[in-house]
């Protein structure tokens, strides 16, 4: 399974809830898939996911999900001990893991390598952190989603991508109808 | 009133609930009375890109943030400040101790202090420069501007303004 299988076979579990997704082609993947008002997509910067994702978290009630991949997490590592130590107990972050850079042609990523995010992830002080594979991310997700318990999921899933276009919403309209719509739920 | 409390005083004045910070020394009295205001959330970061990431998300979780930084940092966050804060149209105050001014016993702080302002001129960022300790009385109506104007605002705060340190 790749990223992009992973994405449709979460989908009818995350399409009420609010989604960080991050840059590239995971948002875009999600777009296509299903785009909705609870999901912001993320057009640019690199690694923010999961910070932004946190920070939603740690001010409002709402549970909040956040995509990320390997390569992202390894750009802002210091979210791992940001997140361990301001625990959100309404914050899940699921790391798509294909050991790779997706977006930019599949160069491998230390992930892909001999570096384990789970091993990180614990090492930072974060409590609930489970390594799955990818035919078992839906079924991990949903108990993660029953709980409220912050939860680090990273997803084992094979490198590869499918084509899909281009985020064309405009970001100010991404950001409105997500806060809109998160003010009206909390 | 010190600077410290009038600064801490104005934040609570504004609403603003979430703030993330990288220390300076310069700024080490705002962060400890910040974290005895239980306002305030205070989640530090590691890197200030990370914070920029994190107001975003505070601020679409419906509070207010700010960052508190050092300008050497201006080097670490521009990709954020300009990809996701400006290009989402987010407020976001930054107060910054302007590191290698007048008064710095540190020759490397000199390196950053010259790019300091030429880079927020360059981003198109508003920026307030508080050189005496009178300066900061416009703090409470630059947060108010930045609010209004829902773009990252830049507070330069100097050797002087903080008394040596």
């Amino acid at each position: 399974m790749i990223r992009y299988d992973i994405i449709k076979q979460i989908l009818p579990l995350i399409e009420d809830q609010f989604v960080v997704c991050n840059i590239g082609l995971p948002s875009q993947e999600l777009y296509q898939l299903s785009d909705q008002p609870t999901n912001f997509y993320m057009l640019g910067t690199m690694g923010l996911a999961s910070s932004i994702g946190l920070g939603l978290a740690l001010v409002q009630k709402k549970k909040i999900l956040a995509i990320d991949g390997d390569g992202s997490i390894l750009t802002n590592l210091g979210t791992l001990s940001t997140i361990a130590n301001n625990v959100a107990n309404n914050f899940i972050l699921l790391i798509i893991d294909n050991g790779s850079y997706g977006s930019t042609g599949d160069q491998l990523t230390y992930a892909g390598k001999k570096t384990s995010l789970k091993e990180i992830a614990v090492a930072c002080g974060c409590e609930n952190v489970l390594e799955c594979q990818a035919e078992e991310t839906a079924g991990v997700l949903k108990s993660a989603l029953e709980n409220d318990k912050m939860t680090i999921i990273v997803s084992k899933c094979e490198s590869g991508n499918v084509k899909v276009p281009v985020v064309e919403l405009d970001p100010v309209i991404i950001r409105h109808r997500f806060m809109t719509k998160l003010k009206n739920e909390n | 009133m010190s600077v410290t409390n009038k600064i801490v005083s104005d934040f609570k004045n504004n609403k603003i609930e979430f703030i993330t910070s990288v220390p300076c020394k310069q700024l080490a009295s705002v962060l400890t009375e910040i974290d005895i205001s239980p306002e305030i959330l205070h989640v530090p970061c590691n890197k200030e890109d990370e914070g920029i990431g994190l107001c975003a998300g505070a601020f679409m979780g419906g509070k207010r943030p700010a960052i508190i930084m050092q300008n050497t940092a201006l080097g670490v966050v521009i990709n954020s400040l300009v990809t996701l804060t400006q290009f989402y149209r987010m407020p976001l105050p930054m107060l910054i101790s302007y590191r290698g001014e007048v008064g710095e016993p540190v020759a490397c702080q000199v390196e950053m202090a010259v790019h300091t302002k030429a880079l927020l001129e360059q981003l198109r960022i508003q920026t307030y420069h508080f050189h005496s300790e009178q300066d900061v009385s416009e703090f409470d109506a630059i947060l108010k501007h930045c609010f209004m104007s829902k773009r990252p605002v830049a507070i330069l705060t100097d050797a002087n303004f903080w008394n040596g340190y």
